[in-house]
């Protein structure tokens, strides 16, 4: 059993990065996640780790100096939320393009524009759908409690460095804001030079050795051909992605005659609605998807063929429902999908879902 | 004594260097970027850094340099390689980390990476080609177009009152605490050459003894943006140029200490 | 006294022709060639060999690095 501790989302976010080997974190303060950033600062791993922790001048540098560190093999991770997010998303953009491993954090507040500082789901389409320029993807891991927030960050960095490229943890300002019980994870090393080497020596920047070939680090390729193959590389890696990381948790699905998609914070009150909607002898399920890309088409279509109706619950306009919608047609299916959603930094309440539910689905 | 007498091994005294590869620059005739970046190849393999020298390339004319100088690079988005080496350099002390970096990337679009990357004093040497002019894009005005100066964009030349005022970012650079070693050069002559190549081993060194940011400006010609012959280009360079832009050291804090070694 | 004697030898079909060597050789030793390249460039060549010290300065200004320079006492 690993240690206990009662904590702030995102102040596991830092501790996990400690604790994962995390090489640097680079950041700039916005809320609802300025949290990582203070407690890494008051945490001072560069004289226990050897951990560097830089506040920068803003998100753009931000994203570009975890895009210089990670071209030098380490492990490196930012977090922010939608205003900063947005002005990352070149620099992701080019993380991709160039094929880098990475960990990025946001902590969703509600939008468009300066918005509220209170939690939200409406940067799903920015996170899945690419956010930047070019045809371009992200794992997008969501965690539904601050557990998962600590498990997150080691997976995250996993997976980034398994197919070379960004990973992002989706949460919003509740999960990064609440307290809960977390066990932490051991203490793992962080990489020495000798396994940087190993894992990334063919494409870091770890200087040119005699003799050898030079590395590269680089997104631009002028020559359309080569170009179109580099895309056609990413575009296999994703589908890899797809067949390969698809996580999701099921609740209730094996009767269920209807089932709520949610995920992250409306995952959890969504849980509730399960509870009172089956008192009330309404057969519910709950699909959560922990991916967001990939996402769980799979499962989705095969709920498809038993249950009557979908009710994507978010806090948005509806985004995700979009990718509901796309499993049903893929798999050749014709069942109703609704979509129920609160904006503006509201979370929704269990029996606001319920209600839609018996609305739209009696 | 007959010419095949002379052309001997024993007998070169100027030769390409070994950290520069034999692939043909891409520059138009004449561009300033070609020498200076034959100088930094020069002192990468004089100072034996080729296994540590991790250089950052911008976006502009000399977004290809990665192709030229044989060590290992990052092609950073425009503007933004201050960061990238900044991300670098934290995370791996022990390496030379270097930009190179146009006008438009570095005084224009990056200008806010450079002032902070500068000014929290990261262990890099910055490389600043200044030519007045976004030369890949086609010659439109940049940042530090003198007024007057005929681009693209100000057909007319530019006037301070429609355009703004042309930026000396080296002299802004020079007042923060970050930097010890800020220097405006050239290399238009051999002499400028010489001078340039001295100032940047300085700013190298500098950075190998962790003083903080060095940053050598380099005032350039683009001949083929000025729409001028490359000896032309010189000379309008130095009619020109250098009065609003004089060569020379714009602070240099660590003069007095015993040069080094190298 | 001795006497230096330089010499010039321009990677042909790397120059470019820009003429920023041949204007800052003081000895009047270079000059673009009335041929050119595979590239269409009048490449710089020694016109008055004998007039070289092997100074370097063309070497110095050449943007391509096209120029190897020699020397030699006799």
């Amino acid at each position: 059993m690993g240690e206990l501790r009662l904590m702030k989302g995102n102040e596991v976010l830092a501790e996990a990065a400690i604790r994962c080997g995390c090489d640097g974190y680079f950041g700039y303060p916005i809320t609802p996640q300025s949290e990582v950033m203070e407690t890494l600062m008051a945490s001072e791993p560069w004289n226990t780790t050897g951990m560097v922790v830089l506040q920068a001048e803003s998100e753009v540098a931000v994203i570009n100096m975890v895009y210089g560190a990670a071209g030098s093999g380490k492990k490196v991770m930012a977090s922010s939320s939608g205003p900063g997010i947005s002005l990352m998303s070149e620099g992701i953009s080019y993380i991709a393009g160039a094929e880098l491993p990475c960990l990025i954090v946001n902590v969703q507040r509600g939008g468009p524009g300066l918005g509220t500082i209170q939690p939200s789901q409406a940067d799903y389409f920015q996170a899945v759908k690419g956010g930047g320029h070019g045809d371009y993807k992200m794992i997008v891991l969501a965690p539904a409690s601050v557990q998962e927030m600590n498990d997150f960050v080691d997976l995250g960095f996993e997976l980034a460095f398994k197919y070379r490229n960004p990973a992002m943890i989706l949460t919003d300002g509740a999960i990064g804001q609440m307290m809960e019980k977390v066990e932490l994870s051991d203490y793992k090393p962080r990489n020495t030079v000798d396994e940087i080497e190993k894992i990334a020596g063919n494409w870091a920047t770890t200087g040119k050795k005699p003799g050898n070939r030079r590395n590269v680090v680089t997104s631009l390729e002028l020559d359309s051909a080569r170009m179109e193959e580099n895309n056609l590389r990413f575009q296999q890696k994703y589908k890899k992605m797809e067949e390969e990381e698809c996580r999701f948790e099921e609740i209730l699905c094996s009767d269920a005659e209807y089932v709520i998609v949610a995920y992250g914070t409306s995952s959890r009150v969504c849980q509730k609605s399960l509870e009172i909607a089956r008192s009330k002898g309404f057969k519910v399920g709950l699909l959560r998807p922990i991916t967001l890309f990939p996402f769980p088409k799979k499962a989705i279509a095969k709920l498809a063929e038993k249950v009557k109706g979908f009710l994507s619950v978010e806090m948005n306009a509806g985004q995700m429902i979009e990718d509901i919608k796309m499993s049903v047609y893929e798999a050749g299916k014709n069942v109703r999908i609704e979509h129920f959603g609160r904006m503006g930094g509201i979370i929704p309440t269990p029996g606001e879902v319920v209600d839609e539910l018996e609305q739209k689905f009696s | 004594m007959e010419l095949i007498d002379i052309i001997k091994q024993e007998n070169i005294v100027y030769k390409k260097s070994k950290v520069l590869n034999d692939v043909v620059m891409h520059y138009c005739p004449g561009c300033s970027h070609g020498t200076v970046q034959k100088v930094i190849a020069e002192l990468i393999e004089e100072l034996d850094l080729q296994e540590r020298a991790i250089g950052v390339a911008p976006v502009g004319c000399s977004v290809f340099i990665y192709n030229y100088i044989e060590v290992d690079w990052q092609e950073a988005a425009h503007g933004r390689a201050p960061a990238v080496a900044t991300g670098i350099s934290r995370l791996n002390p022990d390496k030379f980390v270097f930009t190179y970096q146009g006008d438009g990337d570095l005084a224009s679009i990056g200008s806010g990476e450079t002032l902070h990357a500068c000014n929290r004093g990261e262990n890099i040497l910055i490389i600043f080609i200044n030519n007045g002019i976004y030369g890949m894009t086609g010659g439109q005005m940049a940042p530090t177009t003198i007024e007057g100066m005929v681009t693209s964009t100000t057909p007319f030349g530019r006037n301070a009152e429609l355009n703004g005022h042309p930026l000396k970012i080296t002299e802004l650079i020079a007042k923060l605490p970050g930097t010890s070693y800020v220097t405006r050069q050239s290399v238009h002559t051999a002499a400028a050459v010489r001078k340039c190549k001295k100032a940047i081993k300085k700013g190298i060194q500098n950075v190998l003894e962790k003083k903080g940011t060095s940053f050598v400006e380099v005032v350039s010609t683009c001949n083929s943006g000025w729409k001028m012959t490359p000896v032309a280009a010189n000379k309008w360079m130095e009619e020109n140029m250098f009065p609003f832009y004089p060569l020379g050291d714009l602070k240099d804090d660590i003069k007095d200490e015993p040069a080094s070694k190298n | 006294m001795a006497k230096i004697i330089g010499a010039v030898v321009v990677d042909e079909e790397k120059c470019k022709g820009c003429n920023v060597c041949v204007n800052e050789c003081i000895h009047d030793v270079l000059a673009l060639h009335k041929e050119v390249n595979s590239y269409g460039y009048h490449y710089s060549y020694m016109k008055n060999s004998d007039k070289c010290i092997g100074c370097a300065n063309c070497g110095l200004v050449c943007p391509d690095t096209c120029i190897t320079i020699y020397r030699a006492k006799v």
